[in-house]
């Protein structure tokens, strides 16, 4: 039991012999790491070659920015990024207040069953994968036999099926429709625990001054989430070149192409699709910069309102 | 709303209940019931669907109940092997991933809450800026295939076993446990390894349940890397299986659009789509009611900056 006294405690020395089997566990992940995320980062410089598979990256000529200039004269680019932002904005102005606002109600609930019932139905949504909600809003805003459709039909409030899917403006309409209703439950999270981190007694003066409900959500619940609500619309601003790639994919069809490509499905079938490897790397790495100085942006002007920022 | 405000305020300052039962209320219930059913009636539509006839789908007559009910969908599916086999498949990947993904985020996870490690900071920004910056789609599929990975079940594994968010949950989640125990531990003659697996370990079942559900989750409903990574259909995972299906039903959809008449759907029977969209989404909804409070709690956790 003598040999225990090798744990010298904030030594300089034998810091290795007292912390080796730290080291020993973060191997592994940091293996992860390296070959999995920054390998593919050194991968990038394919962005600026004339790559060829056999030669491999570091046989591959270099080009400069060529590639960067093919692909800004591909006529699928531009409206790959219109739709990228387009869509983007149209979920961030659509789908940005609604969990606001169900946070709120749901928090002014005061049965808690029928609150605890709400919230299971609610975040049920962001548990399915795009494919099933793809294939759900196939069957559902189907054309005559989807359930709206037919009940339309049926009811004589329409006299032909609404192209939900296979006309470009409604495509894009439905498509974010799905976006608000599929993150709307599960982005109450967020707010509902900002709201019960408010302190009790602001309520409680706010009633005394004679303040009705409304009032008090105007006036207490509202500054209370406000650096949440400023949070993580800069956030969401800071997102607005990435797009997801199921949910676009899923619930896009060649009848509304022009409606529905976008970088993340523009990258897949220049890349893996049609093996444009350095172009459509290119596209990525034009997409990532922005992203990043998006993101930078938004996180500087976070500061500046005075908000913590994220990092 | 606002017929609340009119009651003397000397009565909810008593703390005694104020009335569950005002017009406020009942208005409040109505509107939060609008939302939550509009999460819930889509797969009673689509579970109805896959139970009624093909004539009754074609009519638009199925709503929220099966008409002229039948099965014939969902025998054909479990006599179909490969959809079987994909099932099975998919629950096996899961469940290595899950292991996988678990291990190394504790490994991850752990050395980076002790404050004498050297070089914590260098190992944490490894670590965090992956989170913003990556090599993108085609150098990660460039990587994959200089790997050999293409094609394998390996290529679904291996390059998503460690999310650096979930690891910042269960960083935080042990930080916050009291350095006391490490230190009496130690006293007690353990190691590193025996901390974490006596101590940390089983103080943390909670946060590691939720952890693996995100893992387990998240991997059940992937669906792009097995797109990107798998061609040969043995192995497919369901989600990819299911959006063949789904695709193969929409171009029939797609082509009743443009020429009006529905029976070009001959070929396709209209309820093994919904029949498969249940099928997949089943082991979810059976684990999810009792998963999903878990899931809340590792949400609210993660907000917390790493």
């Amino acid at each position: 039991m003598t040999t225990r006294t090798v744990r010298p405690r904030a030594k300089g020395t034998g810091w290795f012999a007292r912390d080796w089997r730290l080291y020993v566990m973060l191997i592994l992940p940091v293996a992860f790491y390296l070959i999995f995320c920054y390998k593919p980062m050194i991968g990038l410089i394919i962005a600026f070659q004339k790559y060829n598979m056999f030669k491999g990256m570091w046989g591959s000529k270099w080009v400069g920015l060529d590639n960067f200039k093919f692909v800004m004269s591909m006529p699928d680019f531009p409206v790959a990024l219109r739709n990228t932002l387009w869509l983007n904005f149209l979920g961030l102005i659509a789908g940005f207040p609604v969990p606001i606002i169900l946070a709120i109600m749901l928090n002014e609930l005061r049965s808690v069953p029928f609150k605890k019932v709400s919230q299971t139905l609610l975040y049920l949504p962001h548990f399915l994968s795009w494919i099933i909600i793809g294939g759900m809003v196939l069957q559902i805003f189907a054309p005559k036999t989807g359930i709206i459709n037919a009940t339309l039909l049926k009811w004589g409030w329409i006299d032909k099926s609404i192209p939900f899917l296979t006309d470009g403006p409604h495509w894009q309409a439905t498509y974010t429709f799905i976006g608000v209703w599929q993150s709307m439950g599960w982005g109450t999270i967020l707010y509902l625990s900002a709201i019960t981190g408010i302190n009790m007694e602001l309520f409680e003066a706010a009633k005394i001054d004679g303040a009705n409900k409304l009032q008090q959500i105007w006036h207490v619940t509202l500054p209370g989430i406000r650096s949440t609500i400023v949070v993580l619309l800069i956030l969401n601003i800071g997102q607005m070149m990435n797009i997801s790639f199921d949910r676009p994919y899923v619930l896009g069809n060649p009848m509304v192409r022009d409606y529905c490509d976008v970088l993340s499905t523009f990258v897949y079938r220049a890349g893996i699709t049609n093996s444009q490897f350095a172009r459509a790397t290119a596209i990525g790495l034009f997409q990532s910069v922005v992203g990043m100085i998006l993101i930078t942006g938004a996180n500087l002007i976070t500061k500046r309102l005075g908000e913590e920022g994220i990092w | 709303m606002t017929t609340m405000s009119k009651k003397a305020p000397e009565q909810m300052l008593t703390g005694k209940k104020s009335k569950k039962w005002t017009a406020g209320q009942i208005i409040l219930m109505i509107l939060i019931a609008f939302f939550s059913l509009s999460c819930l009636l889509p797969f009673i539509n689509v579970a109805a669907v896959s139970l009624s006839s093909k004539s009754a789908i074609l009519r638009g007559d199925v709503t929220f109940w099966p008409v002229e009910f039948n099965t014939t969908a969902y025998e054909a599916i479990f006599k179909d092997s490969s959809m079987i086999h994909s099932l099975v498949y998919t629950v096996i990947i899961t469940i290595v991933y899950t292991v996988f993904s678990m291990i190394l985020t504790i490994l991850m996870a752990y050395p980076l809450t002790k404050g004498r490690l050297r070089g914590r900071k260098f190992f944490n920004f490894l670590a965090l800026f992956t989170m913003y910056f990556s090599g993108g789609t085609i150098p990660i599929y460039l990587n994959i295939k200089e790997l050999g990975l293409l094609d394998t079940p390996w290529s679904l594994i291996l390059p998503g076993m460690l999310s650096t968010y979930n690891m910042i949950i269960l960083k935080s989640f042990f930080s916050a446990l009291p350095k006391e125990l490490e230190e009496a531990a130690i006293i007690d003659g353990a190691n590193d390894f025996q901390v974490l697996l006596r101590v940390y370990l089983p103080l943390s079942l909670a946060s590691i349940a939720t952890l693996t559900l995100f893992y387990a989750v998240g991997k059940w409903n992937s669906f792009q890397d097995a797109l990107y990574y798998i061609s040969n259909k043995a192995y497919q995972p369901l989600q990819l299986k299911l959006y063949h299906i789904i695709k193969g039903s929409q171009a029939v959809d797609v082509a009743a659009m443009e020429g009006g008449a529905s029976t070009v759907a001959s070929s396709v029977s209209e309820s093994i789509e919904p029949a498969t969209i249940i099928f997949a989404t089943l082991p979810i909804l059976v684990v999810y009611p009792f998963v999903q409070r878990y899931f809340v709690a590792g949400v609210t956790i993660g907000a917390v900056k790493g």
